[in-house]
This record gives C-alpha cells, structure tokens and sequence, in this order.
C-alpha cells in the first residue's frame, strides 16, 4: 500500500472548494491552511501559459521533516502517510525548517500541523476531503502499488513532474500536465 | 517571464520562514561559549595532573560560569518549544537521525559533567561555600585526591565540549530545506567560533580585578571569587593573559578559514545553494556579516590581539568583547538568514 494523490493541472481552475473543503473537516486554526492554491503564469500576453495546482504536504518517501525530529511525534505510517502524533510533539519546529515546500505551521495551541492525508476518513475508504469536494474532478487519490488503481494508469498514461524533485524527498503527490 | 503567485499566508511561514527568533541564536551562541569554555577548561584539568600550579587559576571557575550559562542558554531554548509542557518527551527516546535528540542527550551529559568539575575546583572558587557547607569541602577535597577523578572530568570536557560545539552547527546542517545551511562545515565553524568566544571571555574576566583581600559574603565571594581565579592565576604575570590571546587568536583564524570554504562551498553548488548564499553578499544581511563578523568580530580583534602579545599596545578588554559580539552575529545571520532561504527561489 502506497497512498498517493494526482492532480491535474489542466483541470484545476483554482476555486479553492479544497482549501475550504479542509479546513472545515480538519478544524484547522483561522489564519492557517493546510493545503493552498499556487499560480505560475510563464512567458508575455500573448503567449502565456497559466498553471494552478493544489498544494498539500507531499507525504513524501525520504521526509526530511521525520528524520530531524528528536521526539518520533513525526512518523510514517503504514501506507506512507507521513504523520504528526500531537501528544508526542514538543512544538521544537525542526520538521518545519526542515521541510522544503514549508508544508508545515506551528499550530496555535503548539505543536507541528499539516495535512495528514485525510488519514481519519482514508481509513474507513473514503478519499480526502480536499479530492471529494473538486467540482472539477482533478484530483485522485488511490494506492500507487496497485498497477490497476486509478493513480497508477493516470501516471503510466500521462505525463507529470513533481514539486522540487532535486531536493530529494520523493513526493508523493504528482502534478499532470 | 515566470510569475509566482502562492494563496497561502502561514504565520511564522510565509513568505519566508521565520520561526525561529531571538531564543535560537541565544541558544547557539550560549552552547557554543560553553563548549569553548569546557574543551579550554577540560584541557587545564587534564594539564594539572602534569603541571600542577601554574595553569590551576585558569581552570577552576569555568565550570560554575559554565553551569550559569547554560542554563541561560537551555532556558532560552524552552522559551522556544511551542508544547513546553512535552519536553519531557525527549527524554522517551533516541532518535538516531535527528541533530536535536543527540543534542538534548549531550545537554544531559554536559550538566553533571559540569558540576563534577565545579565540585572538584570548589574550595578554590568558592572558598566560603566550601567553608560554610563542609559537606562540599570534603566531597570535593575526596574527589581531587583521586588522580583518576580528575583525568576523567577533564577528557569528559573535552569531548563533550566538542560534541556540543559541533551538533548546533549540524543540527542546523540537516534541515534539507535550507540551502544556506546545508554545509558541513557549519558544525567546525560553530565549534571554532565556539572556542574564539570562550576563550575571549576568559580574557575579558582576566581583566577585572577585585580587591584580594575582600571578604563580603557568601553571594560576593561566589561572584568575585568566580572572577578572580580566571584574573590572578598564581603568577599574576599576564602570562596566562597572554597564552589566552595567543590561544584565541588560533582560533579565530581556523575560524577565517571555516567561512571562507564555507562560503566557497555553497558558491560552487547548485542553484539553490548559490542564491542562498546571496543573502550575504547583497541585501540587509550583507553588511552585518562582512562588516559585523568579520570586519569588527574577526579580523580587528585578531590584529588588535597580535599587537597586545607582542606588548605594542596595552592590553584591553576591547578585543574580547568584539569577539563575543561577533560571535553572536553570525549565530543571529546564519539562523535569520538561512530561515530566508529556499530551494523554491532557485527553482522558479
Ligand atoms: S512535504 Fe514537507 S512535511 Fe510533507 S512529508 Fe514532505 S518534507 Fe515532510
Ligand atoms: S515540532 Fe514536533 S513534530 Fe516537528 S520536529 Fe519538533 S517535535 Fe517533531
């Protein structure tokens, strides 16, 4: 089991229904998010090309934020979600620093947050809140070691990069173009 | 033309990270000091055993500065921890591959450590404790009889003073996603600039000179007798003075080096490591760093300290004090500036 999230950049027009999609299921604290919309707009009018992605934690294969916490509270768990355990979290802020897409914030009430992969409503089958709610449908979630998942044809079939791969933290989330 | 746009406004995030503020560098700088003062210390401990009297003033207070100092330092550190009330959770486990949990068990080594060297130098430097409590005279007096005791308190020292010196610097290292700290050369530099402050910080306390023959009560002769010992060493020459500014000059050129390969190294990396690196040639980091560390924390000391042992000037307490504030400044540029730098600015 290898969770794993798609996301195509041709379908997302960057409504935001999953930022406040998580929000309200995750009660994340006003002021924070725990996934967000990116714009990269290349070249002059009028050859321009626009790209929107939804952002989230990579859950990423070599987490640099897991390696450099001196409490275990961030861990991987089976099926590759990378997790925070609140009650072992000492709110230290190494994993924050540590993690190159700033994925992280320090939650008010002191401990590191960030997106957990819906891992609550993973469990019991369902997709994250963030992919149930696209009104467009560009986003998947599914196990990337079942070759017949619809992560792993969307991935064989179409071309996609992921978020800084030299930084070398293999993400697991992956961006269609 | 690439135009970026990021829809999300984390505080203490974007946009830049700035997490960390004063309690971290006063962490570094303190852990640093101490590991200078202990790896200097640890070595006249272990000295003594060949070479009794003649370096015995300069070792025997460093302990219990060092003991007040770093509690300073831990303390800012707690200031720092967002779950204060889980810092025991460091305590549940060892994480092989985390700078910070290595750190917090060097921390739990240091202190008794620590306090078996200030123990064993007590009724030297706080005779009238070791007077009013006899307890501690006699432990202490017990302890300083056994050559072994002393042997082992000063190689524990040493060697703790250089893992502490060295794991803030890795520590910093490790944090993959800022290029400007990704050197491994962070860690000698912090343990050299560690050492140049330690040692200048026993010159500065060389240069205060109480009354000898005061005799004012158990908290003055705690305070004055701490000082004294580092300022009268037996043959009140200068000569100890003199070996300290030999010493920290040894230092602070290592230390030279140290950031030129430092830079050197970031320089010849990839883009990111580069642009990091860029916060400290332009921008408002600039300046404090080539001005502030190197300039007035490095090099006018090491030139003001080479005329002093070579008796063309007066000795001071100048040098030392920029020492100590250099050293500082590059604890404050590389934690607020390597916060500010991103693998993201290379790669858009
Ligand atoms: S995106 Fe950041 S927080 Fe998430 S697993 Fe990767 S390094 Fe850790
Ligand atoms: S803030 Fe919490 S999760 Fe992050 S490194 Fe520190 S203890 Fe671990």
């Amino acid at each position: 089991m290898r969770h794993a999230m798609v996301i195509d950049t041709r379908l997302c027009v960057g409504c935001m229904n999953c930022v406040v999609a998580c929000k309200t299921e995750n009660d994340v604290p006003d002021g924070f998010c725990r996934d967000w919309i990116t714009e990269t707009v290349r070249g002059a009018f009028p050859h321009v090309r626009l790209e929107i992605r939804s952002e989230r934690c990579n859950h990423c294969a070599n987490p640099p934020c897991v390696y450099c916490c001196p409490t275990g509270a961030s861990h991987q768990t089976e099926g590759g979600i990378v997790a925070v355990s609140k009650e072992k979290c000492i709110g230290c802020k190494a994993c924050m620093a540590a993690c190159p897409y700033d994925a992280r914030f320090p939650h008010p009430d002191g401990y590191a947050s960030k997106c957990t992969f819906c891992s609550h409503r993973v469990a019991v089958g369902d997709d994250p809140a963030c992919v149930s709610v696209c009104p467009t449908h560009c986003m998947h979630f599914g196990d990337l070691d079942d070759p017949s998942s619809e992560v792993s044809r969307l991935l064989v079939s179409r071309a996609h990069y992921t978020l800084l791969p030299e930084a070398g933290t293999r993400p697991h989330l992956f961006f269609l173009t | 033309m690439i135009e970026y746009v990021n829809h999300r406004s984390n505080p203490g995030i974007d946009p830049t990270l700035h997490l960390w503020g004063w309690e971290i560098p006063v962490y570094l700088f303190v852990g640093g000091l101490v590991a200078g003062l202990m790896i200097l210390s640890g070595y006249h401990i272990l000295r003594q055993q060949w070479d009794d009297e003649r370096t015995r003033g300069h070792y025997v207070t460093a302990p219990l500065l060092s003991l007040a100092l770093l509690t300073v330092g831990m303390v800012a550190l707690f200031l720092d921890l967002g779950n204060k009330f889980y810092v025991w959770r460091l305590y549940l486990t060892f994480e092989v591959t985390s700078p910070m949990s290595w750190g917090s068990w060097i921390l739990l080594l240091v202190y008794p450590v620590l306090v078996a060297s200030a123990l064993l130098t007590l009724p030297e430097s706080l005779p009238r404790l070791a007077r009013t409590f006899p307890i501690l005279g006699r432990t202490a007096r017990a302890l300083s009889a056994r050559p072994g005791f002393a042997h082992a308190t000063g190689f524990g020292n040493i060697v703790l003073g250089v893992l502490l010196g060295i794991y803030t610097g890795v520590l910093l290292s490790t944090l993959a996603a800022r290029p400007l700290w990704n050197s491994a050369l962070l860690g000698p530099l912090f343990l050299l600039s560690g050492l140049s402050t330690g040692a200048a910080l026993l010159h500065l306390l060389s240069h205060l000179h109480p009354r000898p023959d005061r005799d004012d009560g158990a908290f003055t002769d705690a305070v004055i007798s701490a000082m004294v010992h580092w300022l009268r060493p037996p043959d009140a020459t200068g000569q100890g003075q003199r070996k300290l500014e030999h010493a920290d000059n040894s230092f602070l050129t290592v230390e030279l080096v140290l950031i030129a390969l430092y830079l050197i190294g970031l320089l010849s990396s990839a883009a990111a490591h580069q642009q990091a690196v860029g916060l400290l040639f332009s921008g408002p980091w600039a300046w404090t760093f080539w001005i502030g560390v190197i300039g007035l924390g490095i090099l006018l000391p090491l030139a003001l300290q080479f005329m002093q042992a070579e008796r063309w000037i007066r000795s001071t307490i100048v040098p030392a004090l920029l020492v100590l504030a250099g050293g500082f400044l590059l604890r404050v540029i590389i934690v607020y500036a390597g916060q500010e730098s991103h693998w993201f600015m290379a790669a858009q």
